[in-house]
């Protein structure tokens, strides 16, 4: 193996080594030493970051099994960063005396579904694709259930395992098609061979499905937000940024890279999902009381705008995309995070639990009105540059009905963002959330986030940059 | 650094500013001093303008500068004046300077009162120095939003309610406005060539005409909900009412006035020939606004209602005069707003000071105020002979121009609308002298009232500001109507409207 096959890999190479690590280490601390973990992940985890972003080579290997360039490269350090967000967000959490024994587990189960999804997105043929998916999920199911004392929890975990192998069913059954009638499961081929036929546009459906699951776009949204309220707060944070973000970083690559051939057929079909999914997603986001419900909600919602962006076929479309769920990793953190150090510290998750919260805790209300109104699309926050890149790129292709039924749905959308500034700054409260210091970590992870919402809009060299990288997708 | 530039950086400074003071005073006093310096420089302003054009400096627009920010989609940093923005600016600037020395005596989160309501100012003037029209849709959501904690937190009566749907029909008002700048921004080069956001470019070129035909009204209608065109208008009057005094006078002073700029600016200067066609049922709408204003006015009798709907009126006829498309109207239209702007503001500032004495803004309870304090009374009649156009104040001035020039249409259709439009000046005079009378003039009505003190020296400061540039319009009108003029020439020749001869009245 050489150096540069290994920086090919070394997103995948790197979380597998850390993971074993840790592993290793969990075996030989005793348990009052259980804490040492944390520090250890961290600092391998920077590492892994920071080899990240080293220079990044262009090829594949395995015989085109998997592959990297430069913009599959940046779409992993954006997720990077967004893990690393959820690990000091998580620490509260975490050292909680109920969590302490499994710790480690913790954060093995994160890197190895981390890893699968890194698999899923470099991978070069459908064989890498489903075995990324299968890496990716099944940990996932264990985080879901990782607090498995709490019935909630553990149903959070059956409910994803059980919609996660029908969702792989469905996908495995399109990709069966795709394999029947191009006589290959390699990407290249695959695209060069594939048309508009009849059984090719239904593999493409059923494929498509599939990944419907993973990204929770409606109708295949009904898992969300039962597995999203059942999981640790840090773990649902995961799995509607990281998890949503790859997934959607994954299906963009496939429908430029794969099914190009098909561009009018999959713009149908995403012009209808996007619709059903914006739409539903904030009409059930509008009754939500609870905030772990209500994000997830509004994340599904939030999809639908992801695919307002692919519709464009453009490099402007992939763009927009990426740029997007960088915005949309710190907005929504910084959202989770308040709810995550809310109920490490007091266990209140209802919306009406965030009456007077200004009063009490100022700087948590502030980011969370920065994340709500980054989320809402709001300026000047970065999610407003997000958005509108997202239906600039929509426009381009001529969608401007579309675009017009995505901004009522953003306004729509503020609506039940301004409830949550509404509970913080407007509402009064009998017994607010007495005012608490989170610890250091928790805080830092907050930082981070609040800087990403803040700054990330107007530094528009991060947009330029990933449309540079954006280039050498056709 | 560019002159212009500083019109937002000294907001955002002074907002910084204010979060590290210790108590009220000292937050006041920042904002104070803050938007002083920004009135000063928005006086220099004028100056250097009006010096540059006597100069012989006939470019479209001056102090421009132009950054570019997102290569990839040629979004600009570009801002630029010229007479019609000079105009807005020095307005904006007058309004927000009344409005912090309105709120003096805000004690209840006065440093979040005055953060929101600077960061408000700084979309506005953002707004009317933009060029570039992603950046002006930037700054024209920055300027909406603070109203949502500003009415929310601070207002009164039904304040969520309101601030809740003020917020969303303002916002389902950009959904529009975003639909209509991606179009045109998609289609500013249509022979080909580099697609751009400025203004100025995009006039360069003609819209194809079947894309205007989709892209106006969406433009239109975006900025008319702002500008309270019927049957949008119905966020106007409770958020008004709702909201505290100075974001009030803002509101209907400033704000509302990025709706009728951004209409003329951007949707007819941008695709007239769209405009020309779709003109007729705009229009209608519009006289409708005027109309129906006026009437809703007569019958409320909480003073902020009252106010709130002559503001749908005088709005309303502002979107009325620009869609009358000629030279004259549309001095009338800028004319307008900056009038309305001052006399709508002092209207909102009387209200705010009266109700913190009398606790209740119900005409009928109130009588007599005049006798118990003359210097309020004063200020209330000249703002009301403003509103009802008497010659000498800057009404008269404004609503003249706008009718001369929509009578030059000489189609029955225009004639028709024109008649109806000035009959509202009667209406007008009716719920106007109506309150003065009942309000201000016979019997008082309760005797707690004769204790009451007349204006403080901040109070007086806020109204004498506006009462002076409202007197100085309505008695020197011809500097600011020529400054406007003079930069109407190129939207005229752009729009190529023949037929029509510029008349100047004063």
């Amino acid at each position: 193996m050489t150096i540069n096959d290994f920086l090919l890999m070394r997103h995948e190479i790197m979380l597998v080594l850390i993971a074993l690590i840790l592993l290793i280490v969990d075996l030989n601390l005793k348990p009052t030493q259980k804490p040492w973990i944390i520090p250890v992940a961290m600092v391998l985890f920077i590492i892994h970051i920071i080899v990240g972003f080293l220079p990044a080579p262009e090829g594949t290997l395995f015989g085109g099994m998997f592959r990297s360039t430069p913009l599959i490269n940046m779409m992993k350090n954006v997720l990077n960063i967004g893990v690393f967000i959820i690990m000091l967000q998580s620490y509260t959490w975490i050292m909680k005396p109920e969590n302490r024994e499994k710790m480690s587990e913790y954060f093995v189960l994160m890197f190895s579904t981390l890893a699968g999804m890194y698999f899923m997105i470099s991978s070069g043929d459908f064989l890498m694709f489903y075995l990324g998916l299968e890496t990716a999920t099944i940990p996932m199911a264990a985080l879901a259930a990782y607090t498995h004392h709490q019935t909630k929890s553990a149903e959070a975990g059956v409910k994803l395992i059980l919609s996660s192998a029908l969702s792989s069913g469905i996908l495995l059954f399109g990709l069966s098609l795709i394999y029947g009638s191009t006589g290959s499961i390699y990407f290249t081929d695959v695209a060069a061979s594939f048309g508009a036929a009849p059984m090719q546009v239904l593999a493409f459906l059923f494929f498509f499905s599939g990944m419907a699951f993973k990204i929770s776009l409606v109708p295949f949204h009904l898992w969300t937000a039962d597995v999203y309220e059942g999981s640790p707060v840090n773990v649902t944070s995961y799995f509607s940024v990281i998890s949503k973000g790859a997934a959607s970083f994954i299906l963009i690559l496939i429908l430029y890279k794969v099914f190009f051939q098909l561009i009018e057929v999959w713009q149908n079909v995403l012009y209808i999902i996007s619709v059903l999914t914006m739409v539903v997603g904030n009409l059930f986001a509008l009754r939500q009381k609870n905030m772990k419900r209500f994000l997830a909600f509004s994340s599904i919602a939030q999809a639908g705008f992801i695919l307002l962006g692919m519709m464009a076929g453009s490099q402007m479309g992939m763009t927009s995309v990426i740029y997007f769920v960088l915005v949309y990793i710190f907005s929504n953190l910084g959202a989770f995070g308040v709810v995550s150090a809310i109920e490490a510290v007091t266990g209140k998750v209802e919306m009406s639990d965030y009456n007077g919260l200004y009063r009490t805790n100022p700087r948590l209300s502030l980011l969370m009105m920065l994340a709500m109104f980054s989320l809402a699309g709001i300026p000047p926050v970065a999610g407003f540059f997000g958005k509108f890149f997202l239906f600039t790129s929509a426009a381009s292709a001529g969608y401007y009905w579309l675009v017009f039924i995505a901004v009522l749905n953003a306004t729509v959308s503020l609506y039940y963002y301004l409830m949550v500034v509404k509970a913080m700054f407007i509402n009064k409260s009998d017994e607010p959330i007495a005012f608490f210091r989170s610890d250091n970590m928790t805080r830092a992870g907050l930082l981070l986030s609040a800087v990403g919402i803040v700054v990330i809009g107007f530094w528009s060299q991060v947009y330029e940059m990933i449309n540079n990288l954006s280039v050498g997708l056709f | 650094m560019n002159i212009l530039t500083l019109f937002v950086l000294i907001p955002v400074l002074t907002t910084l500013a204010i979060g590290f003071t210790k108590n009220m005073k000292q937050t006041r006093l920042v904002s104070a001093v803050g938007m002083s310096i920004q009135l000063i420089l928005a006086a220099i302003l004028v100056f250097m303008y009006l010096g540059e054009r006597n100069a012989g400096n006939t470019a479209e627009m001056l102090f421009t500068y132009d950054a570019l920010w997102f290569p990839s989609l040629n979004i600009h940093y570009a801002i630029g004046v010229d007479g019609i923005s000079v105009a807005m600016i020095l307005l904006t600037a007058i309004v927000v300077f009344a409005g912090i020395f309105a709120s003096w005596n805000m004690d209840f989160l006065s440093r979040e009162f005055f953060i929101s309501l600077i960061l408000l100012a700084t979309g506005v003037f953002g707004f009317f120095i933009s060029i570039d029209l992603f950046t002006m849709f930037l700054f024209y959501e920055v300027a909406v939003i603070p109203m949502y904690l500003l009415i929310g937190i601070w207002g009164s009566g039904p304040k969520e309610y309101s601030a809740m749907k003020l917020t969303l029909m303002l916002m389902g008002g950009s959904a529009l406005l975003m639909v209509g700048l991606l179009g045109i921004y998609f289609y500013s080069a249509p022979s080909g060539g580099q697609l751009t956001w400025n203004l100025l470019e995009i006039s360069k070129i003609t819209i194809p005409i079947e894309m205007q035909r989709f892209l106006f009204p969406f433009t239109f209608i975006g900025f008319g909900i702002l500008g309270a065109l019927f049957p949008f208008h119905t966020w106007s009057p409770d958020g008004h009412a709702s909201a505290p005094t100075a974001v009030s006078m803002l509101h209907a002073g400033v704000l509302m006035k990025l709706g009728g700029y951004g209409a003329f600016r951007v949707a007819i200067f941008l695709m007239p020939e769209a405009a020309q066609e779709q003109a007729w049922i705009f229009l209608l709408l519009t006289s409708i606004s005027v109309v129906y204003g006026a009437f809703g006015a007569i019958w409320q009798k909480d003073l902020k209602y009252i106010n709130a709907y002559s503001s749908v009126s005088h709005c309303g006829l502002v979107l009325f005069a620009v869609l009358m498309m000629n030279q004259t109207a549309f001095n009338g239209a800028i004319l307008q707003m900056i009038s309305h702007g001052l006399m709508t503001a002092l209207f909102f500032a009387l209200i705010g000071m009266i109700y913190g004495r009398t606790h209740t803004r119900m005409i009928n309870e109130m009588g007599g105020l005049m006798k118990v304090m003359p210097f309020l009374g004063v200020v209330y009649v000249i703002a009301g002979l403003a509103s009802l156009g008497l010659p000498g104040l800057s009404g008269f001035v404004a609503e003249m121009t706008i009718f001369f020039g929509a009578f030059q249409h000489t189609d029955s259709f225009h004639r028709i609308l024109t008649i109806m439009a000035i009959s509202s000046i009667v209406i007008t005079a009716v719920y106007i002298l109506r309150v003065v009378g009942i309000l201000l003039l016979g019997p008082i009505k309760d005797d707690h009232y004769l204790h009451l003190e007349d204006a403080k020296w901040h109070e007086r400061l806020s109204t004498v500001t506006l009462v002076i540039a409202i007197a100085a319009i309505g008695i020197a009108p011809l500097w600011l109507s020529d400054m406007i003029n003079v930069s109407l020439g190129p939207i005229v020749d752009k729009i190529s409207i023949t037929g029509f001869q510029f008349v100047s009245l004063f």
